[in-house]
């Protein structure tokens, strides 16, 4: 994954005298992570369709709301400086206020994304009133018709007013978070606009194959044209948008975008899933980037620092295929859950190579359906079940061939139907 | 340049962690991340809060004369991106 870090003009400014390059440090990792993606819950309100993490109802298995606060308060002794936190939609766990309380008042940052369906005039008063907490309200069109399309009917207008109840409370800065699809990047300006509006600011992310979004990856990935467009509007804007350093691999156009470019999976970032499993990336829930658990004795320090997952993630990585590309040094390979669930290996292009080297070897798969898949599937089984693809869907309309006559309620039919008496 | 001749100290939104390499700095009004490339200067910048300026807080983390230049100059940066800030007087 990319290092979920925000930064707009220049990442972290070195205030140094002796000139070391700290990249190096956070390639070879840290003994804590900067920040970290905790997904709360997998239950959620929405069934947006490039869910990342497959979520729609809750794992039985939950964090109990003492076991969140035990992972706070190791987080606080570990100095990690803040938590991203997210699911599903975290604020419908009922313990959401509380643990937020929890973690800010133990010097842990909360950053929480939301749909923003319980962002009450009330609730936004008490973010607004809170030094430490940062509030990112997800959106995916700059109009409902483009963004209830992927996150669900009426998502935009719940998105709306979440946003007016955060201005109108006083809240500065929070962010409008959009994940850019091949729909939504034509009104890149329009977004900004509403950020403007609300006083928000805009933060600008990838879209992954992961979890759902594995499987409208393909039909909704940005195009080639368009990412050139997404590059020269993030250099445009560099200094006015976020990103979470997540188009490192559009840096292979020439000009590297402002931010680490360096993925932090495992080694300055990671992710603990709502039943305690950490993975190296929240891109990556998948057992192959699974480190541990934080119910595991030694709980999450013990994971971090020496599961042989993160350990390995440590290790210097060959470019592979990539080392021999005069822009590896700006790309590095791009990002390893993108290659991974689309079935690329994780030693050579990114499937959204700038430079084609991904869309060739996409063309010469030999069957693309055996891509690995997330492990878990959170998704709402209640219908109707939201269609997994735009493509229509063929219906035919016949009768039965066992049926003879369409059935009557038991008042009408005759108390005798079917009943032939048997001969005298 | 930063008035050497005044008082500094952290700001008190910012959280600092110790590295092996130095430390980390996180600033929460900011939402930036800024790094200290040596104990040293983690020494300075915890020493400005009880010094009365820059200048004797270098002293008194043993800065030679022949550095302080450049660790004067890593508070400017730091002043800056608003990890350390001017005490009022």
């Amino acid at each position: 994954m990319t290092l979920m870090l925000e930064s707009t003009t220049s990442g972290p400014r070195p205030a140094a005298p002796v000139a070391t390059k700290l990249i190096d440090h956070f390639e070879r990792g840290l003994d804590a992570p900067i920040c970290l993606t905790w997904e709360l819950t997998y239950a959620c309100n929405l069934s947006c369709v490039h869910c990342l993490s497959s979520s729609g109802r809750r794992d039985p298995r939950e964090l109990t709301t003492d076991e969140c606060k035990a992972v706070i308060d190791e987080l606080e002794r570990m100095q990690v400086f803040y938590v991203n936190i997210g699911g599903g939609e975290p604020t419908v766990r009922s313990d959401f206020w509380e643990l937020l309380d929890y973690a800010t008042t133990h010097h842990v940052g909360v950053k929480f994304s939301t749909n923003g369906v319980k962002i009450t005039p009330e609730k936004a008063a008490l973010l607004a009133a809170n030094d430490y907490v940062d509030v990112q309200i997800s959106l995916d069109g700059a109009t409902a018709e483009v963004n209830d399309d992927i996150r669900g009917p009426r998502s935009y207008e719940t998105a709306m007013t979440a946003m007016r109840n955060l201005r109108d409370a006083g809240m500065k800065n929070f962010k409008l978070s959009v994940v850019c699809t091949r729909t939504n990047i034509p009104q890149l300006d329009e977004f900004k606009a509403i950020a403007d509006e609300f006083g928000a600011q805009l933060r600008l992310t990838r879209l992954r194959p992961s979890g759902r979004g594995a499987d409208v990856w393909d039909e909704l990935h940005p195009t080639r044209e368009q990412q050139r467009e997404l590059y020269d509007w993030l250099l445009g804007h560099a200094d006015e948008v976020l990103t979470g350093d997540s188009f490192f691999h559009l840096s292979a156009y020439g000009e590297s975008l402002p931010g680490l470019n360096l993925c932090g999976a495992g080694r300055v970032v990671c992710l603990i899933d709502p039943i305690g499993d950490v993975y190296a990336c929240p891109f990556a829930i998948h057992d192959d980037f699974l480190a541990g658990n934080v119910r595991m004795p030694g709980g999450f320090a013990t994971v971090w620092r020496e599961s042989e997952l993160f350990l390995q993630l440590r290790e210097p990585q060959t470019g592979g295929a990539c080392s021999s590309c005069a822009f590896f040094d700006t790309c590095k390979g791009g990002c390893m859950a993108a290659k991974f669930f689309t079935g690329l290996p994780l030693d050579g292009p990114d499937p959204e190579c700038v430079q084609g080297y991904g869309e060739e070897l996409l063309a010469a798969r030999n069957d693309p359906g055996s891509a690995p898949r997330p492990s878990g599937d959170h998704s709402h089984r209640t219908s109707p079940p939201r269609p997994r693809t735009s493509a229509p869907v063929p219906i035919v309309l016949r009768r039965r061939d066992d049926i003879e006559a369409a059935p009557v309620s038991a008042c009408a039919a005759s108390p005798l139907a079917g009943f032939t008496p048997p001969a005298a | 340049m930063i008035d050497p001749d005044t008082g500094w100290r952290l700001s008190p939104r910012v959280s600092v962690r110790p590295e092996r390499f130095g430390a980390l700095l996180y600033h929460f009004g900011t939402r930036q991340l800024s790094f200290l490339k040596d104990r040293t200067l983690l020494d300075l910048v915890t020493a400005l809060a009880d010094a009365p300026n820059a200048v004797a807080a270098c002293d008194a983390v043993g800065i030679p004369d022949t550095d302080r230049a450049r660790y004067l100059r890593a508070l400017e940066t730091l002043a800056a991106s608003r990890m350390i800030e001017e005490r009022a007087a």
